[in-house]
């Protein structure tokens, strides 16, 4: 096969694990837009929030270290000991179970029935609340984030690959980060558990019934707050998992909340209430993007990655409205 | 015992029109714009004009613009960095290629320039709402900064790839450039900031703003009635743009002085505007005043707080901002949905009737 081909297609390849990665955010978005209407632009900066307190928890690190430094004169930094992954990971759970709880008494509750608008306005709050909040407790500084995933060059793959090639020299094999093979593993069971959460338990169904119609499910006598909790904390933890995988790729920081901006044209292509549309969208977005870099580099140059996703949704809302898997929508004076 | 309208007879359809129908509050208009023009240049300094006075009055015609498309006529925008970028380049570009060009000419051209770029953006507005509209208007912000850092001709190929503002007169004294001084750029903003607000406040209570509110409300039952949808909501993308367009190129031509697109119009700025707009009250011309003066003002006092006060870095100074920000939107959207706005006309409502409590 010719070059050309052979390294589109390892583009597309590494595209797919990309995607994934927005997948995986776009899975929260979904959950708790179908579950409670809001459309959390927080889920981005959630991701980012779960990440830093699972560094900040296996580093022993103390919160708020820098705040306390800078008042009092201290030099706090850790507690002096390094917390297994297997509690931390837990520990950063309830943390984000709580703050699904907190955001449910603090903020929702205030909210019921206001325009969708107005919430997610209010979300927009959240999220530069909990990256101040982050950051002011666990510094802003980039971290090494480190769960034990293996990560470089996946060797096995390369070798497995390589008669791809069809004899040609210059084709060792597909380069892929074994860190995204895993991805793909982890969000196949998180898609998976949560399937099996809404379909076979009770909660899972009492979720379904609200994400079908808030009224009837309040009047049989589901509990709505209980609800909304369930979902942001659902949503908390597969921000951890996304937050795990962004920052075991690429570092804890910042720029982390801003590639989980990519998740909304993931869900404009896919559908703001379909969670399968939410992982088509994410690979369809993360190969598209890789395949126009490559292809349109030479003639418009690079970087194209920063908009291309926003360009591909603005010209799929022109046709299709409710994305790929959406429900028709449909609208009455 | 001021503040009341009894005895204040109206004889005609223009006066009880008119946007201070109080007696008292038209006399605080004229009082304030005497002030600004007669005493704050005698009282302005380096540090105030810098830090507080000059883009306060900038941010406030960004944050009338962004209300007009999101207050007035409910269409979520977060591309408002973008369009102050194509205001900025559109400026450096036409005062580079036509130096003759009076600068002021070349803001308000800056304006028109960005109104176009904003209605091709706007175009899909026509078809999707709510945030499906966000998200487009997030492709322009995400596009038309990597255009302006890809593309040399936007910044004349500079090396940096920033563009700086050259030094441009206005009756021989300069308003732009480094020899500019803090009271002719002061002018300069606060001519634009009154001409501007003038302008927006008639615009929303003619027939143009009654059809974007009416849009706002409810288009489809809006379009039953007669409104059309294209030329209301083009018309709200075209004028918010000009805006926020004339404030881009205000920020870079007499503030900034250079300025590189992604630093300095990246999404923050976007978001900056939208809580301006949020806090201050949507669909209100004194909330565009107050959003903007709070969030210019509150940075400016938690640094003399923390920073010059207690000693703290200046970084931690900002997570902290970050923070406040944030946890005021979401009070403000739970205590008082309409803004500091909302507050002002309570408050007057309790004026008229002070001291009696009926």
């Amino acid at each position: 096969m010719s070059e050309t081909v052979l390294f589109a297609f390892e583009a597309a390849l590494n595209g797919l694990s990309v995607g994934i990665m927005y997948s995986l955010v776009a899975l929260g978005f979904v959950l708790i837009f179908k579950a409670s209407g809001i459309f959390n632009f927080a889920q981005g900066v959630m991701a980012l929030f779960a990440a830093l307190t699972l560094v900040g928890f296996q580093e022993g690190a103390v919160p708020f270290a820098h705040v306390i430094n800078a008042t009092f004169g201290t030099s706090v930094h850790d507690f002096g000991f390094n917390m297994p992954t297997l509690i931390a990971i837990p520990a950063a759970v309830a943390v984000m179970v709580l703050l699904a709880w907190l955001v449910e008494r603090i903020v929702l509750k205030h909210l019921v029935n206001q325009e969708p608008i107005i919430l997610f306005m209010a979300t927009i709050g959240l999220a530069y609340f909990l990256e101040g909040l982050g950051d002011l407790m666990w510094g802003a500084e980039v971290k090494r984030l480190d769960v034990g995933i293996p990560q470089g060059g996946n060797v096995w793959f390369e070798e497995n690959t390589q008669w791809l090639g069809f004899g040609n020299e210059n084709f060792w094999g597909f380069y892929i980060d074994t860190l995204n093979l895993y991805a793909i593993v982890i969000a196949a069971i998180l898609v998976a558990a949560l399937v099996i959460f809404s379909q076979y338990t009770k909660q899972g169904r009492a979720l379904r019934a609200v994400a079908d119609d808030h009224q009837a499910a309040l009047s049989v006598g589901i509990s709505l707050r209980f609800i909304w909790v369930l979902t942001w904390s659902i949503a908390g933890i597969v921000a951890l998992v996304a937050g795990i995988m962004w920052g075991s790729k690429s570092g804890v920081q910042f720029s982390l909340s801003l590639i989980a901006l990519k998740a909304l044209p993931v869900l404009i292509l896919g559908g703001f209430t379909s969670i399968p549309g939410a992982i088509v969208g994410g690979l369809l977005i993360g190969v598209g993007e890789k395949l126009f870099d490559y292809f349109m580099q030479p003639i418009i140059g690079g970087a194209t990655e920063n908009w291309f996703a926003y360009m591909l949704a603005l010209a799929f809302l022109l046709f299709r409205p409710q994305g790929l898997f959406g429900e028709k929508i449909i609208e009455r004076v | 015992m001021l503040y009341r309208e009894a005895g204040d007879y109206k004889s005609s359809y223009s006066s009880d029109n008119q946007t201070f129908p109080i007696r008292f509050d038209r006399a605080a208009y004229y009082v304030l714009l005497a002030f600004s023009f007669l005493v704050v240049p005698f009282l302005l300094n380096d540090y105030w004009a810098n830090s507080i006075v000059i883009p306060l009055l900038i941010y406030v015609i960004a944050a009338l613009g962004l209300n007009i498309l999101i207050g007035y006529c409910g269409q979520l925008s977060l591309g408002t960095g973008a369009f102050m970028a194509v205001g900025a380049y559109a400026t450096f570009k036409l005062t580079t290629a036509m130096p003759w060009m009076p600068i002021y000419l070349v803001f308000i051209l800056s304006g028109f320039v960005t109104a176009a770029v904003g209605v091709l953006f706007g175009l899909p507005s026509l078809k999707i709402k709510g945030f499906y509209l966000a998200v487009a208007t997030l492709a322009a912000q995400f596009f038309l900064i990597w255009l302006f850092t890809r593309v040399g001709w936007f910044f004349n190929d500079s090396a940096t790839g920033m563009i700086s503002m050259p030094e441009r007169t206005v009756f021989g004294i300069p308003v732009t450039g480094a020899a500019a001084s803090a009271v002719a750029v002061y002018f300069s903003c606060l001519i634009f900031v009154v001409g501007m607000a003038w302008l927006a406040r008639n615009l929303t209570r003619g027939n143009v703003g009654r059809t974007w509110m009416a849009i706002r409300d409810m288009d489809i039952a809006a379009e039953i009635i007669g409104v059309n949808p294209l030329i209301a909501k083009l018309t709200a993308f075209a004028v918010s743009s000009f805006f926020v367009g004339v404030a881009g190129a205000l920020l870079f031509g007499v503030y900034l002085g250079a300025a590189e697109a992604g630093e300095a119009f990246g999404i923050n700025k976007s978001f900056l505007v939208l809580f301006m707009v949020i806090i201050g009250g949507l669909g209100s011309i004194l909330g565009s005043f107050l959003g903007a003066a709070f969030l210019i003002v509150l940075p400016v006092i938690l640094k003399l707080l923390l920073v010059d006060t207690i000693g703290w870095p200046a970084d931690l100074a900002r997570h902290l901002e970050v923070m406040i920000i944030g946890a005021l939107i979401i009070l403000v959207l739970i205590a008082e949905p309409h803004g500091m706005a909302a507050i002002w006309r309570t408050i007057k409502e309790k004026l008229r009737l002070w001291p009696f409590p009926h």
